[in-house]
């Protein structure tokens, strides 16, 4: 399997999605070759390999591409089958983390990406919105995290890098929006969880610049402001 | 002898995916029908999060959202695999799965919620633009179903809400599923819809719209 083949990421550094396969691709420890999209003039490479959504994540595996984050990483865990695996192997576990990783998908994204996008009222009604399924996640986390068997299972997996994609910025998210949104007092779990995920050396390989990260963040949330500001 | 139990609705097109893939590998299962307005405290208990159906319970353990309860049943009963054995194919598969969930499910939904000529309008225009894109990139090879011999998850994704689609369309009054627009697409739903495990299990289709039209009407007054 190994010499042989060939990977390409199309990804953009600061989309969660994307950094949900670099997450993958560093933990199994996956050589690949990195190609950083400009999301205003994406490349003709991407619109061909993904011609649905024309976004990225798109993985190429010798020659051939898959789309959608979710796929890629389900895709990467049966494909190089040595080393640690991104789902565990008991069938109901991987039930379950995949619902988990779903719920944080469906339920945090948009949610949390509404905070950066307002302000004032608007803004406090979107916390609350994300602190109200980060309760659903905290007592979800209590019951996933305790039955995980730590011989069997790791404990770096879909959920975790879900998770991390969206939350691993906390120190950026602190800085522009001078607020957390996870709260350790209001979610001790997910706050232990979350620093310790951050740990893991596959994460702190994938994790920008404290300062890119702030930079963007910002653009973001200005552009946001103002064309909401206009409208 | 591992008991299996499906809480779900006779109408749903969630339901019939976890029942077609059952059948189709031939688990025996107890049926259990829930009530949307007045749900059993069982089925708060098991998909506490939701609060939805279906939720499967294999040896006593709650699973649920149909598509990862449809993946759920192939691992553990493999016989008559719905899934691609090769991991590219799989991918591509779950692609169109979660095309299913996200692009094609809202399309038909906002259709099936219009409640005036301009909204209406519109959201054919939208499933249109969903239906041609999977008309244009779906098919490719001649196979009479995705899964070729067997319904696989891209059957089970698209042909439940089809079925939803069709009778949508009865109920709006207005029609989508246009054959000259989306031959492949219309030769492959007749197809699914031949399917013995499919054709045994899917409700009378005047019922179903009788239904679900009321439900229509409940929701349209309610928001």
């Amino acid at each position: 399997m190994a010499e042989q083949d060939k990977v390409i990421l199309h990804g953009m550094w600061a989309s969660p999605y994307a950094k949900r396969v670099e997450l993958a691709l560093n933990f199994k420890g996956i050589p690949y070759e990195y190609v950083e999209e400009d999301l205003r003039n994406k490349s003709e490479l991407l619109l061909k390999y993904n011609p649905v959504h024309k976004k990225v994540p798109v993985l190429v595996h010798n020659g051939k591409a898959i789309a959608e984050s979710m796929v890629i990483l389900e895709y990467i865990d049966e494909t190089w089958k040595d080393g640690p695996k991104l789902l565990p192997s008991d069938s109901y576990r991987r039930a379950q983390a995949r619902f988990w990783s779903s719920f944080i998908q469906d339920q945090l994204m948009e949610a949390s990406f509404l905070v950066v996008k307002t302000d004032g009222e608007a803004q406090q009604k979107a916390v609350e919105q994300v602190y109200e399924k980060l309760n659903v996640v905290e007592d979800g986390m209590k019951s996933y995290l305790a039955e995980r068997n730590a011989s069997t299972e790791s404990n770096f997996g879909i959920v975790e890098i879900v998770f991390c994609a969206l939350f691993g910025p906390y120190k950026a998210h602190e800085e522009v929006l001078g607020m957390k949104f996870i709260v350790p007092e209001k979610f001790p779990l997910l706050f232990s969880w979350l620093m310790a995920i951050v740990e893991v050396e596959a994460v702190k390989k994938a994790t920008p610049p404290h300062e890119k990260t702030v930079g963007i963040l910002q653009l973001f949330r200005q552009s946001a402001l103002k064309s909401s500001a206009a409208a | 002898m591992a008991e299996v139990k499906l809480h779900g609705f006779w109408y749903s097109p969630f339901t019939l995916r976890v029942v077609w893939t059952l059948k189709l590998k031939g688990i025996p299962y107890q049926n259990i029908e829930e009530d949307r307005y007045n749900k059993s405290p069982q089925l708060l208990q098991l998909n506490p999060v939701h609060k939805k159906t279906p939720v499967l319970v294999h040896n006593e353990k709650p699973l649920c959202e149909s598509m990862l309860i449809v993946e759920y049943i192939d691992e553990i009963w493999p016989h008559n695999s719905v899934l691609p054995a090769d991991p590219y194919e799989r991918a591509l598969a779950r692609f169109w799965v979660k095309y299913a969930e996200d692009e094609m499910f809202s399309a038909f939904v906002a259709f099936f919620r219009s409640n005036n000529d301009e909204e209406r309008e519109k959201n054919v225009e939208k499933v249109w633009e969903v239906l041609t894109v999977v008309e244009n990139q779906c098919f490719g090879d001649e196979k009479k179903i995705f899964g070729g011999d067997i319904i696989n998850i891209v059957d089970i994704a698209f042909g439940s809400l089809f079925k939803f689609l069709e009778v949508a369309q009865d109920i709006v009054e207005a029609k989508v599923l246009e054959d000259e627009k989306f031959p492949h697409l219309h030769s492959w739903y007749n197809n699914f819809k031949d399917v013995p495990v499919v054709k045994e299990n899917l409700p009378d289709h005047e019922k179903m719209v009788a239904f679900i039209r009321v439900i229509r009407e409940k929701l349209l007054a309610s928001s």
